[in-house]
């Protein structure tokens, strides 16, 4: 593999605290209400492997909020069906005068969702004061969870303690020795108790096949209820990348209830990726 | 440097008629010869043996051909190769195995098929060992698969035993396996991908060593990865079960956190293993558990291998830096003596599929030597590698020892310019 272009933005793990800040603030600058043609004549390529709906939509409009054109590519009806390669997927829209990609794959360098994981720091920022000595409890589906691994890197770097809390399938011993500061356990009530952020995943239903894991013991022992809920310290916030299956790993109350800011994590998404595809063009002014 | 005669002194060895027509001290031959070789300062070996190689023919020529494939081998002081079975198609029949040894091949060094040990490698029914045997393979594996089925793998071993052929295994439980395409562990789980475990190798070894041990046979653990798989090997061992086993240069070199960001160069099968396991390894080459350095060399084209971790196929090239892997990590590195070295690609591997004559200096024995440095310190450049492919871990690596000639029956194949 060779080096990422410049202002690509591949994971968390890579990027330095510095730079993470750096792009939180300007995200706090970048208003989609009110334009600034930062990339006018830019043209944007979204390139999507997988279903998305709120990556897609909100790189959408955070890229034409900011005056640049977008082009959106998905595998099916795509020369992606015909079998071209990814590289040469690559090549063929930087012909086409593609200056940024926005990329969602299901395959390799793709473990991570750094644009999330930065939207939820964003979104972390505008409920608490600082990451340093943080409680934070990421619950459900660790394994097959993009957004978890790049939460992970993200809150480490910056001294929050994370705690991961499934059953074994979802949240393997070896998931502790993601980045420092993290430890695991089973218990739901372990996780919440006195805890200041709660991040919920969605069941992955359809990577459950074939796993010891039964939905109606996970819903049992992991999902968010209100009287859960209240282990958690009082201003604690609950979050959840989305799509959010109510009556599974959360209860409809819980979703709704005023300690939610799942709403607002997808509305923040935009600042967030305003000031990504800005830094990523050179535009981070 | 003969281990297997257990010299280890300056020596002048005459090559006549493609055999070793006399070794004696300096200037003590009694034979003239027409030409001569001043290898002062170098060490000569009897011919390096490779157990474990991907020729890519029939069928792959895009990847590589016995052609070129050989010409890496000789660069890298391999003067035998054991090319095994998984081409297209797969060499099941004493047909193809002919066709690979024909002259036409334009192989530069000798080359000794493996056949495959089921009708298409399917691990269900047994090809006819004795005319695999006949036509010329010198051990039957389905390589790149195992042989799972316990029923098939005992009457290989027995219908091998018959013939005193070696069964090769490439141990893994591809029933675990499916989808996976790294080693289990905080790496694997980092890049987000399923991983093989130590389990899926060293239940198979250990199922294998039980079953040669009840049929007599012969077996061979290919690319063995783990130490847990070490563990039935040295059991076998004490108890004199004809047990033999493996090991790569990329496995006692490097460890699973080097496939960094998806390195499809770094991705083989049985994958990169923990620095445990290497370690592990490392002793099993020294204390005698481990019988020979085989490449696995693997070649595939650039655009096979330019593609997404998980699409990309296993498997790396290592004919050319095997010697320099393994004077650099296993003698520099780890103290090994290097007559210890030289029986990893010498008398162990010809003690593996018993190849009568090759592996040693003794009077009588082909005229295969390799003579190399090994001081010499060198970079590998995969762009001037004589393989049709590029795909290795180690191109642009700093390494000590290089080959300095290769002779095959008696002619130069390779020599250092």
């Amino acid at each position: 593999m060779t080096k990422a272009a410049r202002g690509s933005l591949l994971s968390i793990e890579h990027l330095e605290a510095a730079e993470i800040l750096g792009l939180l603030k300007l995200a706090r600058r970048m208003n989609p209400a009110k334009p600034r043609a930062l990339l006018k004549g830019k043209r944007v390529v979204l390139l999507f492997y997988e279903p998305s709906t709120r990556t897609r939509s909100s790189f959408e409009v955070a890229a034409k909020s900011m005056g640049a054109m977008t082009v959106l590519i998905q595998s099916s009806g795509s020369s992606i069906e015909k079998g071209e390669s990814l590289l040469d997927t690559g090549y063929t829209l930087r012909a086409v005068g593609a200056d940024a990609i926005v990329l969602r794959h299901p395959n390799a360098g793709a473990p991570q969702h750094p644009s999330q994981a930065l939207l939820d720091a964003y979104t972390i920022l505008r409920h608490k004061r600082a990451f340093r000595g943080l409680q934070v409890a990421i619950v459900g589906d660790i394994y097959h969870s993009r957004v978890a691994r790049s939460a992970c890197h993200l809150l480490s770097k910056f001294g929050a303690r994370v705690t991961l809390c499934g059953p074994p399938d979802f949240v393997p011993e070896v998931a502790a020795t993601l980045a420092p500061g993290i430890r695991l356990t089973r218990h739901l009530e372990e996780a919440v108790r006195g805890t200041d952020v709660i991040m919920l995943l969605r069941v992955q239903k359809e990577r459950l096949a074939g796993r010891k894991i039964k939905l109606d013991d996970y819903i049992g022992r992991y999902q968010m209820t209100t009287a859960r809920l209240k282990l958690a310290r009082r201003d604690a916030i609950v979050m959840h990348p989305g799509p959010v299956i109510r009556g599974l790993e959360l209860t409809g109350d819980v979703a709704d209830c005023p300690q939610s800011v799942i709403v607002q994590e997808v509305a923040n998404g935009v600042p967030v990726r305003m000031a990504i595809l800005a830094r990523a063009m050179g535009k981070a002014k | 440097m003969d281990p297997a005669s257990r010299i280890d002194a300056p020596m002048d060895v005459l090559l006549r008629d493609g055999h070793v027509a006399e070794i004696a001290p300096p200037n003590k031959t009694r034979g003239g010869a027409d030409e001569k070789f001043d290898a002062r300062g170098l060490i000569v070996a009897p011919g390096f043996i490779d157990l474990h190689v991907h020729l890519r023919e029939p069928g792959q020529s895009h990847k590589e051909t016995i052609a070129t494939g050989t010409a890496a081998a000789a660069a890298g002081g391999f003067t035998s190769v054991c090319c095994m079975p998984n081409t297209s198609p797969v060499v099941d029949s004493p047909e193809w195995v002919n066709w690979i040894r024909q002259p036409e091949r334009g192989a530069v060094v000798n080359v000794f098929p493996a056949a495959a040990a089921t009708h298409h490698s399917k691990g269900a029914v047994l090809t006819d060992f004795r005319r695999l045997q006949e036509a010329g393979a010198v051990a039957v594996t389905d390589d790149g698969r195992p042989i799972l089925d316990e029923a098939v793998m005992r009457e290989a071993l027995r219908a091998g035993a018959q013939l005193n052929l070696p069964v090769i295994q490439h141990a893994e439980d591809a029933r675990v396996t499916a989808h996976c395409f790294m080693n289990e562990g905080p790496t694997s789980f980092r890049l987000g991908l399923r991983g093989m475990t130590v389990a899926a190798e060293a239940e198979v070894v250990d199922r294998d060593v039980q079953l040669a041990q009840m049929t007599g046979g012969r077996l061979h653990i290919a690319h063995l990865s783990t130490a847990e798989a070490l563990k039935p090997v040295r059991r076998a061992k004490r108890a004199k079960v004809r047990v033999t086993c493996e090991i790569t240069p990329h496995h006692f070199t490097l460890i699973d956190e080097n496939v960094g960001d998806y390195n499809t160069n770094f991705k083989m099968n049985p994958p990169l293993r923990s620095a445990f396991d290497r370690e592990a390894i490392l002793v099993a080459l020294a204390d005698g558990t481990v019988d020979a350095i085989a490449t696995d060399h693997a070649p595939h084209a650039l655009h096979e291998k330019q593609v997404e971790f998980e699409r990309a196929p296993f498997g790396v090239t290592g004919l050319e830096t095997a010697l320099g892997l393994a004077i650099t990590q296993l003698h520099r590195g780890h103290k090994a003596p290097l007559a210890r070295i030289v029986e990893l690609f010498t008398a162990g591997p010809a003690r593996v599929l018993d190849l009568r004559g090759r592996g040693t200096l003794a009077r009588g024995s082909f005229a295969d030597v390799t003579i190399f440095d090994p001081k010499k310190r060198w970079t590998f450049d995969a762009a001037k590698s004589r393989s049709k492919s590029r795909n290795t871990p180690f191109d642009g690596l700093p390494l000590t020892g290089k080959v300095v000639a290769t002779i095959v029956a008696g002619k130069i194949v390779h020599r250092e310019s």
